[in-house]
Order: C-alpha cells, then structure tokens, then sequence
C-alpha cells in the first residue's frame, strides 16, 4: 500500500510538469502564433482579434492561470480554431482506432522481441547471437515509414494478402486492416527491445537458480520456461519506457495506411494550423503515457516482490 | 630510463589507435561514413537533381537513369545524393546544441546532486512522457516548417537523452573515492568537473552522439515525408519518399531507392558508434 501511495506521489510533479510543458512549449518559440496561423496574408487587426481569441493578449500569468484552470478544474483542453468543437471532444473521438493499433503493435512487438531476445541470450556468442544482434542494427536505421511502404509493397500490391489502406468495415475487417500498420510499428520497436531485452535475459540465465535447474537435468525447454517467466519483468518495464516512442511511431505509420485515428487528426491540424488542437493532442499523449508508465510500474511491482520491498 | 620507457609501453593514444584499428565493426563504419562523407561534400551527381525532363517522368532504372526518374523527369540518383548534403548537414547541426547542453546539465546535476539534481529529474521526467516525435512535430509546428524549426526543436529536447545517461555515469564515478580525493586536495568543483570527469564521461557521450545524429537524421527524413520538415524543391529523403507514395503499386523504385540511401547512412552510423564503444570498452 505504502509503494501504491509513493508512484501515484512521484506523478504529480511529472503531471504538473506536462501541462506546464505543453503551455510553454507554444509561447517559448520565437514567433508568434497568431501570425503563424493567419499566414502571409494576415493585417495587424487580424492578427489583434486572434489574440483576442485565443487570450494571447492577456499577461502570461492570466494566461497560465486560465489554462491550469480549464485543464485541472474543467478537464478543458480548449477549443477547436476550425470546428469550434472541444479539443477533448475531437481527441476522444479519434483515440479508439489509435489504441486500437497501439495494443495491436504491443502484442506484435512482444511476439517478434521475446522469442528473438530468448533465441540469442541461450546462443550467446553464436552466429545465431551475431545475427539476431545484427539485424537490429538494421533495422534501427530504417524509417519505419518507409518499411511500412515496402511492406504494403510486398504484402499489398504483390501477395494481396492484406488491405493496404484506410479502415475496412464488415466483420473482422477493422481488425484485418490493422494487421499490416501494428507490424510495421512492431518492426520499429523490436530492435531496441531485443537488444535490451537479451542483457536482461543473460543476466537471468547466469542466476543460481538456472544453474541448480540445469545441474538437475531438465529439459531445455523446461529450463527455458522458468527463464521466460523471469523475464516477463524486464519485458513489461522495458515495453512501460518506451510506450511513448511507440505512440509516436504509430500516429506516423497512421498517415502511411491512411487510418483516421489521433495521427491524422495531428496532422490535418498541423495543415489547417488548429493550434488549440495540436497542442491537446500533445497534452493527451503525455498523460497517457504517464498513466500507462504507472500502471506498468505496478504490473511490474505486482510479478516481482522484490520491487515492492524495496 | 624515461626515453626506453615510452619506446617499449606506447602512449595511450597510439594504444587506442593500434585497438581501433583491429576492430571491424569502427572500420566498416569508419569507411560508410567516409563514402556518405565524400558524397554529401563532393556531390558527385551525374544530372542536375533540379532539371526536370516531362517527356520521361517515372521511368524505370536504366542504364542512363540508374535508379529511375521521378514524376518530373529529375534523375532519381542525382537526388538522392544531393539528399545526402542536405539530411547528414541538418542532423549533424542539430545534434551540436543538444551533444553540448546535455553534457554539462548531465555533469553539474550528477555532480552537485541535491535539489538542483531533483529539479534536473523532474524536467527529463516530464520531457520523456511525451511520445518524442510529437514534441518535435508540435515545436516544428510552432517555429515553423523547414531547417529552422528542426534545430529549435532539437535544442528544446535533444538534450534528455545525454543528460540521462552522463548523469547517471557521472553519479557512479562520484561514488568511487578519487573524486572525493580531488576535491579533498584543494581542486575546485570547477577543475573536479572539467578536468577529471569530464573526461571520463566523454566517450560514453560520444558513442550516444552517433545514435543521436542516426535518429536526427531518421526524424528529419520522418519530418520530410509528413511534409514539416525540408521544403521542397530541395532535394530530401523524405520527401523523395513522399512523392513517391502516389505512385507506389505501379512505380515502385521512386520510394524505395531513397529510402536505401537512409538505412545505408544509418548503419554506418550504428556501426561507428557500436565499434567506438567497443574500443573504449565502455561494454
């Protein structure tokens, strides 16, 4: 209970931290916003009147107090410059599809890294262990926008095994035009977390109690079992630090299949210069990862006692 | 005696050099980044990458067009490596602010430690939550499309990842007794610092710089294809890549060659910083 009190404490500056962050973000570079929004064209009484309207022209205290106001005492993330619409609104509408993907890619990612990771720390030194830590090394320099066109190349326009854009409806539809954008993401993340994941796991298969284990002649696989479940505490962790990289990847890969999830939403904002829009969505995405960082800290509290004790 | 001395045991950077030259991941990294070097210096390109030929837009890889022409008729080779100029420019430039101000954040918070250290984790706590490539998009947004607001961008918050790792080295080297000894013998926190461990975390920040500049260098060419980062008609991978996506089922070369000339520059980075760290053993 104590450790549950302490990580929901340790939040609190970080929460306070991004919302602070996200205010500041906008103001601190040079430029100004409502001009940037009005484009080339805009008069100087355009530009007073955007200010007017998005309260630039109060003093930055007001400013902040306004928006730490809306933010913790009305849950209100502003308002749309294009649609009039709550910010919050317009997020929450696109942010099924996108955690849709998101678990989707976590999954994946999860089955391609751990069978790899397990597959070179028990070849450690083997051209299978060079392998594995090779092809990362590859993959880490790939834009994950471009494997996700080659992938729609080979498995779209050559193989037709897949739906290579948009969102399908129709039964299992939705989920078959996923399969394709949550493995690219998949693709993405795995390097890292393969090569993270096989220091944990040669770490695990140098404890005493594989060595005892193999002393007493168990199968391999039986060995290996005990080892996985060892470590599924790093796999949750090391998935919990990069769970905002991955969110990340995902919007792009959402323009990449054309899915109209949060990354599409980013970015038609971005075109449209709906900067109440953009700076939510970034909002949004930083609490989301500080409460799944959270809950993958208890996950990870909750397989290992040692942790809570400590 | 000293004269026989340095002939039999030689200076530690001759020794350094003797170890990097037998490992073979630093030469074959050593010798891409030479080659990408050359081409984004030199630029080498057989055609114009800026003339336009409409008669033969989208050809396919030929003798005369290697890797094709896009859908203006520009020679697709020539692109991409007056793409090399200007993608390896942008992400070395970009990574000299964050490479500077993440050493010293790093050193002086994990040196002085207390509420100053506090403050220092608290801030990368909170750049961190944010998925990176929307921190960079949003102040790419603010400060304006093209170069200009990828360098705001990566002098906001490049530094976390340097000062992540320098502080945590830098802490570790505090608790072995010689710092303490060095201040304890009259040195100043300033000579503490700078002259010892300074050097002792540099190579650790030099092996995450070529990282850093490989995922600049990807942001950058992300950026190019979401359309925020170089403008066209400047040759970029990225938007290279972008252009190509119209036509991808039936050309298929317009996207996929440049995207070869990214991962051929990024494993020679790889490669680079995997051999240093293995030369200055820091694994």
């Amino acid at each position: 209970m104590r450790w549950v009190g302490r990580s929901l404490l340790s939040v609190v500056p970080v929460v306070v931290g991004v919302v602070l962050c996200v205010f500041f973000l906008i103001r601190i570079v040079p430029g100004d916003p409502a001009a940037m929004i009005l484009g080339d064209q805009a008069t100087q009484a355009s530009i007073d009147a955007l200010h007017e309207q998005l309260g630039l022209d109060l003093p930055l205290g007001t400013q902040l107090w306004n928006w730490l106001v809306g933010v913790f005492a009305r849950g209100d993330i502003g308002t749309s410059l294009i649609t009039s619409q709550p910010v919050a609104g317009l997020v929450w509408s696109r942010a099924g599809i996108t955690a849709g993907l998101v678990l989707l890619a976590v999954g994946f990612t999860v089955l391609l890294a751990v069978p790899l990771a397990l597959l070179a720390a028990t070849h450690a030194g083997s051209w299978l262990d060079q392998l594995v830590r090779v092809v990362p090394t590859i993959g880490m320099a790939m834009p994950a926008f471009w494997v996700g066109l080659l992938l729609i190349l080979v498995f779209g326009v050559n193989l037709h095994w897949l739906p290579v854009g948009g969102v399908g409806t129709g039964p299992g539809e939705p989920l078959r035009s996923l399969v394709l954008p949550a493995f690219t993401v998949a693709l993405g993340m795995s390097p890292p977390l393969v090569r993270s994941l096989r220091e944990q796991l040669l770490e695990v298969l140098d404890a005493d109690f594989v060595v005892t284990l193999r002393a007493a002649r168990l199968p391999r696989w039986r060995v290996n079992s005990h080892v996985l479940r060892n470590a599924a505490v790093p796999t949750v962790s090391l998935l919990g630090l990069n769970i905002a990289y991955l969110i990340g990847g995902t919007l792009v890969i959402e323009k990449v299949f054309a899915i109209n999830g949060m990354g599409a939403l980013l970015f038609s904002s971005i075109s449209s210069r709906d900067f109440p829009v953009v700076q939510g969505i970034a909002l949004v995405l930083a609490l989301v990862v500080v409460v799944v960082s959270l809950l993958t800290e208890a996950l990870v509290a909750l397989l290992d006692p040692r942790i809570r004790a400590a | 005696m000293t004269g026989t001395a340095t002939r039999t045991v030689p200076r530690p950077g001759v020794r350094w050099l003797r170890r990097a030259l037998r490992n073979p991941t630093l030469i074959a990294g050593a010798v891409i980044m030479l080659v990408v070097l050359a081409l984004a210096v030199f630029s080498p390109t057989p055609y114009d990458p800026f003339a336009q030929d409409l008669d033969h837009g989208l050809d396919p890889p030929s003798p005369a067009h290697w890797f094709g022409t896009d859908q203006l008729g520009r020679d697709i080779l020539s692109r991409v490596v007056a793409a090399t100029g200007t993608d390896l420019r942008i992400a070395v430039l970009a990574a000299v602010v964050p490479f500077v101000v993440g050493l010293a954040v790093g050193l002086v918070s994990g040196y002085a430690g207390g509420w100053l250290d506090w403050i220092v984790g608290r801030v990368v706590d909170t750049f961190v939550a944010f998925p990176f490539y929307v921190l960079v998009i949003v102040v790419v947004f603010a400060a304006g499309t093209g170069e200009r607001g990828i360098y705001v961008a990566y002098a906001l918050v490049g530094w976390i990842s340097y000062a992540r790792v320098i502080r945590a080295k830098t802490r570790s080297l505090c608790r072995q007794g010689w710092v303490e000894a060095a201040y304890g013998g009259g040195l100043s926190h300033t000579r503490v610092v700078g002259r010892h461990l300074l050097p002792n975390v540099l190579p650790q920040a030099v092996v995450l710089l070529m990282t850093e500049i490989l995922l600049i260098m990807v942001a950058v060419v992300t950026l190019g294809y979401l359309g925020l980062g170089v403008q066209p008609p400047t040759p970029d991978w990225g938007t290279m890549i972008s252009d190509g996506q119209l036509f991808l089922t039936t050309k298929w070369w317009v996207s996929t060659l440049p995207g070869l000339a990214v991962v051929t520059t990024g494993v020679g980075l790889s490669l680079l910083g995997d051999g240093l760290a293995d030369v200055w053993r820091l694994r």
